[in-house]
């Protein structure tokens, strides 16, 4: 969003890149997919704007569904909804979409195999200062464990939209983490999303960042960090964190000296542990899991805590040095 | 669709509740046999909501076919009760969503017939269900695709009592008078008695109609057992237009079988071999060996 402060820029560009709040670009997608087809429909429990729908809800108030502050209902309200042919959207905060409404989750959406797509919305610690209770830093390993639920981390505006997109074909749940947190684009503008697939964003032979949502700017950066020390790090945007690109992984383990892996996540159960899985059966690799380390977080903005628990391009960088320096 | 015939007749609405009891019956026997064999299930609630599962499927108030079980304009039931499978197992199976024989691998390894329902195994099966409190969230959700849709199938969904101490169904019954889902059938299987105890030793539900009053449905009370009574019931819905339905179905857990019969214990008793000799001479059915 254009009217945020801009972070302060750890790349070695002039000009401070655009920032953005993804949460637009699923917003204007969710509105262009319902204008094209009849089946789209918004469930939002009481937070419209924090949705992001108050846009949908005027332009098809016959297709969207306001439940209030009932989570589990909410869930299960989708569940009918895609019984009935339609295609839910079912947005609401990912603290609350997740966490509440776990067991409808697993049975309504996971074991039902409904075609119900859940768009948790201010994930991670975007609710900084408000605290832990809104953080939702355990989405990650809850929805990834859930078999037939895709989970879908977008990184930026471009990528948020075609995931959005993408959803609509895709036939079954599907979990998408829409940060609120500002950052800027990482992919060109004809970037296509395709569910399993690990985005290559930049080449490199020493080292690979691994990262999800608001990390991969951050490891973009860090790798650009890590060139000018004469470390070529690749960079893969793991935004499809199930199913995972496991050949991409694989193939990193096998071509690089060491995978470092960030998100906005706990450090156990996310996308460090999802990799750190495949690798310990087909290829174990040295590893660096950056994320929050099973505490609950300290009060602060959403910047203060990404810094304070090391997920930035300094962060990422520093893990990689440190990895590389391991495995002499 | 439906085989309901013309109710105008008292004396066709007698005969034809006559048979619904026998089919009933005829599905408690089924769903004792199928706990008897897998020596798991749940006997009470099978038995309380026997009669209402006969009167929805075979009665012909449900607007379905078992040849195209995702004919799309279907009416959709939800058993949000779903630990009672024996009873909607059977039901399904008498209707033809499936063949009879599949009953007899209840619970058995691979089995299609889980403990408790899943829609991706079994035609007919609209939700997967166990957990308690889930069907009626669903059911506001397929009304509302209808409502969307323009179409004008009916959702109608069977809740235990103790059931309804889940929050969920609250949740879930105001987004129904918000809407005002008149394509809403909630049925509660009010048979007093819970896995641990009888409801009201337990948390206390009663007064029960004047909670759902209160939520926005139209509310009647009825005898869970008397087919002629659940036939002309389900035959006049919406109970008031422009509100969801709610029909308290006042039951008797164990109901037919007189040594489970209002019995905590026979939550999920299973039935002996001498017991199901027993149980099957109360409900009239012969049985050979």
């Amino acid at each position: 969003m254009s009217t945020t402060p801009p972070l302060q820029s750890t790349t070695a560009s002039a000009t401070p890149p655009r920032l953005f709040d993804c949460r637009e670009a699923y917003a204007q997608a969710l509105e262009a997919m319902a204008e094209a087809d009849q089946r789209v429909c918004a469930v939002v429990n009481d937070s419209v704007s924090s949705a992001k729908l108050k846009n949908f809800g005027a332009r098809f108030p016959g297709r969207f569904v306001n439940v209030g502050i009932a989570e589990q209902n909410m869930i299960g309200v989708g569940a009918g909804l895609a019984n009935g042919g339609m295609v839910p959207y079912v947005c609401g905060a990912s603290c609350f979409l997740t966490a509440r409404a776990m067991e409808q989750i697993k049975v309504d959406l996971g074991y039902s195999n409904s075609n119900v797509k859940l768009c948790g919305m201010s994930s991670g610690m975007a609710y900084g200062q408000l605290g832990p209770t809104h953080h939702s830093i355990e989405d990650l390993a809850w929805t990834r464990i859930i078999p037939n639920l895709s989970v879908v981390v977008p990184a930026d505006p471009l990528e948020t939209a075609a995931a959005m997109h993408y959803s609509l074909e895709h036939v079954g749940p599907m979990f998408l983490r829409i940060s609120r947190m500002p950052v800027r684009e990482v992919h060109a503008k004809d970037f296509q999303f395709t569910l399993g697939k690990a985005p290559v964003l930049r080449e490199g032979d020493d080292v690979t960042l691994m990262a999800n949502g608001v990390l991969v700017s951050r490891a973009l950066d860090a790798a650009e960090s890590l060139a000018s020390i004469g470390i070529h790090a690749r960079v893969l945007n793991m935004s499809s964190m199930k199913p995972m690109d496991a050949d991409a992984v694989l193939h990193a383990a096998r071509t690089t000296r060491g995978i470092v892996t960030a998100e906005e996540a706990l450090a156990a159960g996310g996308l460090g542990g999802a990799v750190a899985e495949l690798l310990a059966l087909h290829h174990p690799a040295r590893m660096r899991i950056l994320g929050v380390p099973g505490v609950f977080a300290p009060t602060g903005s959403a910047e203060f805590l990404l810094q304070h628990f090391g997920l930035t391009a300094e962060g990422i960088h520093n893990a990689a040095v440190d990895l590389l320096r391991e495995s002499k | 669709m439906s085989d309901a015939g013309n109710l105008n007749s008292e004396d066709r609405l007698a005969e034809k509740a006559q048979w619904l009891q026998h089919q009933a019956n005829l599905i408690r026997f089924s769903a004792m046999t199928m706990t008897n064999h897998s020596g798991l299930g749940h006997t009470g609630g099978d038995l309380s909501s026997s009669d209402i599962l006969a009167t929805l499927y075979l009665g012909g108030v449900l607007r379905l076919d078992p040849a195209n079980p995702a004919w799309p304009r279907r009416d959709r039931f939800i058993m949000s009760k779903g630990h009672c499978s024996g009873a909607f197992y059977s039901t399904l199976a008498f209707k033809g969503f499936f063949p009879r024989q599949m009953l007899g691998t209840f619970m058995d390894p691979l089995s299609k017939l889980n403990g408790h329902p899943d829609r991706n195994k079994l035609p007919g099966v609209e939700a997967n269900t166990g957990p308690l409190g889930h069907g009626l969230p669903i059911a506001v959700g397929a009304a509302l695709a209808a409502r969307m849709r323009n179409e004008s199938w009916r959702v109608f969904v069977l809740t235990g009592d103790g059931e309804l101490q889940e929050g969920s169904n609250w949740e879930a019954a105001m987004t129904a008078q918000q809407y005002g889902l008149d394509n809403l059938v909630v049925i509660v299987d009010r048979n007093r008695i819970q896995q641990g105890d009888f409801t009201e030793k337990t948390i206390r539900m009663d007064p029960l109609a004047p909670k759902w009053a209160a939520f926005g449905f139209a509310v009647v009370e009825i005898d869970g057992h008397d087919h002629a009574a659940l036939m002309k019931r389900f035959s006049n819905l919406p109970l008031e237009p422009g509100k969801p339905s709610c029909i308290i179905a006042n039951t008797i857990k164990g109901k037919g079988v007189s040594f489970a019969e209002n019995k905590p214990a026979w939550h999920h008793g299973v039935p002996t071999r001498e017991q199901l000799v027993l149980a099957a001479a109360e409900l009239g059915i012969e049985v050979n060996g």
